[in-house]
């Protein structure tokens, strides 16, 4: 089976400040990985090289077995940053607007389709936001937000969903709904990468756990990472697992 | 699943009929520049100058009786439709400050314009050399974006005020440079708007709406989401590079009407007016399309009534749509359901 990401021995500097040290990991097709690590340890730095959105000083990305430099599928990936997340506080853009941007890609220069149409409202009733199509995003609460931007995703037909810390200012229940969402979404096939700063979360839902601090302190399995000191090795004393039942 | 609302489309059609009287108006443009060189014999152009003398013998309106009048208002239209949708997109990529500074830098181009033209003794249009440096200063405002992490607004404002001084600069070396009123460059006036500026601004306009029309989504992405936008492999930095020359395009054109203080207010003060009440991006551009039509329309032909400059008339009926936009939206109104 092929990666969805292949990365090798990759390392990147900012001036003098090494963001990330020699990481080499790799995201199978179908699976859920949680990157985490401490505030600064360069999650959202190796999640941009994964996408391309960095270019490493040293190493080599591969994503679905083509080196980044060839690869010309970006359909394939729904981003969801911490940028997105907080923009759309003034423009005036409503939810079914985001979602057809995903369709964008696709069409080039010509006119969205009923086909394409069809799909944006597909991706609309996936995630449950069909009745807000027409509402302005700034209107929307931070759960419903986030939705959109899956749903844009969706509509690209994205096999990856990549996700920056997309719970951060959205309440509890939301969130467990939310990441119900991305769990029922995974076990459709779409591969899904998420940096979340509540380990507790990830350890509840991802099925493997990349621990960084600008180096890799473990990859693997999620029983594999529980069991393991590479939490305290990454976090200092301070890092401990609380899981939420709520 | 309803795709639009009753009304976006009562905009859409709006819209669609206010950029058809500009097309009509822009048949004009084309005759009055075919007439100045000699080409036509001007039918059209007779024709709207006709009709402008009856109108000012039924309401008392004189401008539409010349020339010149109907060359100002065929240019001011297509402005209202270039400069709000350019606006849409450097205003929520927070570049407003951008096509102040684009306008500034143009005026550097003026006044070098004017040198060259006192020490060759070649004359062309002032529109000419404005154009040709508003370009490189986007390009270097563009390079300047590349290199900071946002559209810094400290390297912007020196560039803003450095181009000025230049072109301050250039008009006194020169002495006695004269041709077009500096004044007029500075505030609008009809005295600077000639038939090659009415030719300009077609041919920009044209450039404008057929790089938007078939962009739109490109940039729209772009706008909302560039970090998205180029994990989905678009070329952020190059249509950066477009949008920042066609706020040049349209910078250099609306200056004729609105001078280079106040040209930038085009671009912004529509665009802030509509996001106000807008309920999609959409309705946004149609708003800002129909606040900007009646800014310049009646901005003109009031201005040209009272005696007044252009550019000061037009600028503040678009802020009046602002502060009632801020008004209106506040009373909620930007909320009322699209269903």
């Amino acid at each position: 089976m092929t990666s969805v990401i292949d990365i090798t021995d990759v390392s990147l500097s900012y001036g003098d400040t090494p963001a990330v040290s020699d990481v080499s990991l790799t995201v199978e097709t179908g699976e859920f990985l949680g990157l985490i690590g401490p505030n600064g340890s360069g999650k959202t730095t190796l999640l941009h090289i994964m996408l391309g959105l960095l270019e490493p000083d040293t190493g080599s990305v591969e994503l679905f077995g083509t080196p980044i430099d060839a690869f010309d599928e970006g359909h394939r990936i729904g981003y969801v940053s911490q940028q997105s997340t907080n923009k759309g506080s003034s423009m005036p853009v409503t939810v079914r607007e985001i979602v057809e941007m995903g369709r964008f890609s696709h069409v080039g220069s010509r006119r969205l389709g009923a086909d394409d149409h069809a799909i944006v409202d597909d991706a609309l009733e996936t995630v449950n936001i069909d009745t807000l199509q027409h509402r302005r995003v700034n209107a929307l609460s931070g759960g419903q937000r986030q939705r959109a931007y899956i749903a844009r995703a969706l509509a690209s037909e994205a096999d990856l969903l990549a996700l920056d810390e997309p719970t951060v200012g959205v309440d509890a229940e939301s969130r467990d709904q939310f990441y119900g969402l991305l769990d029922d979404l995974n076990n459709n096939g779409i591969t899904i990468v998420l940096i979340e700063h509540d380990i507790g979360v990830v350890t509840d839902r991802a099925s493997r756990i990349a621990c960084i601090n600008r180096e890799l302190f473990h990859h693997g399995d999620t029983a594999s990472f529980v069991e393991s000191n590479a939490l305290a090795d990454a976090y200092g004393a301070s890092g401990r697992i609380v899981h939420h039942h709520h | 699943m309803q795709r639009t609302t009753p009304r976006l489309r009562v905009l859409r059609i709006a819209t669609v009929g206010i950029c058809a009287l500009v097309a009509v108006l822009s048949l004009f443009l084309l005759s009055d520049t075919l007439l100045e060189y000699g080409l036509t014999s001007g039918t059209i152009a007779g024709l709207f100058v006709s009709v402008g003398r009856s109108i000012a013998e039924l309401t008392g309106f004189t401008l539409l009786s010349f020339r010149f009048g109907w060359r100002m208002v065929a240019i001011g239209a297509l402005i209202g439709i270039v400069g709000p949708l350019i606006g849409m997109y450097i205003v929520h990529r927070e570049m407003a400050l951008i096509g102040e500074t684009l306008a500034h830098t143009a005026f550097a181009g003026v006044a070098i314009g004017l040198l060259f033209t006192s020490v060759t003794g070649i004359q062309t249009s002032y529109l000419v050399p404005a154009l040709v440096v508003a370009i490189i200063g986007a390009f270097i405002v563009q390079y300047l974006a590349d290199r900071s992490s946002s559209y810094g607004d400290v390297p912007i404002a020196i560039m803003l005020s450095g181009s000025f001084a230049l072109g301050t600069l250039v008009i006194s070396f020169g002495g006695g440079l004269t041709g077009i009123s500096i004044e007029g460059v500075l505030f609008g006036n009809v005295s600077v708007v000639h038939p090659s500026g009415g030719a300009m601004m077609l041919g920009l306009s044209a450039i404008v709406l057929a790089v938007v029309g078939t962009q739109y989504k490109q940039l729209l992405f772009i706008t909302f989401d560039e970090q998205a936008a180029k994990v989905a492999q678009f070329d952020v930095s190059l249509y950066n590079s477009l949008l920042v020359v066609l706020t040049a395009l349209v910078v250099v054109g609306a200056m004729q009407i609105l001078g280079v203080i106040l040209v930038a207010a085009m671009l912004v003060v529509p665009v802030a007016a509509a996001s106000q009440i807008a309920t999609s991006f959409r309705e946004a551009v149609y708003i800002s399309i129909l606040v900007g039509e009646f800014s310049v329309i009646v901005g003109i032909l009031a201005a040209h009534q009272a005696g007044l400059p252009a550019g000061g008339s037009i600028v503040m009926i678009a802020v009046f749509f602002y502060a009632a936009a801020v008004i209106l939206s506040e009373r909620g109104l930007s909320t009322v359901s699209a269903h």
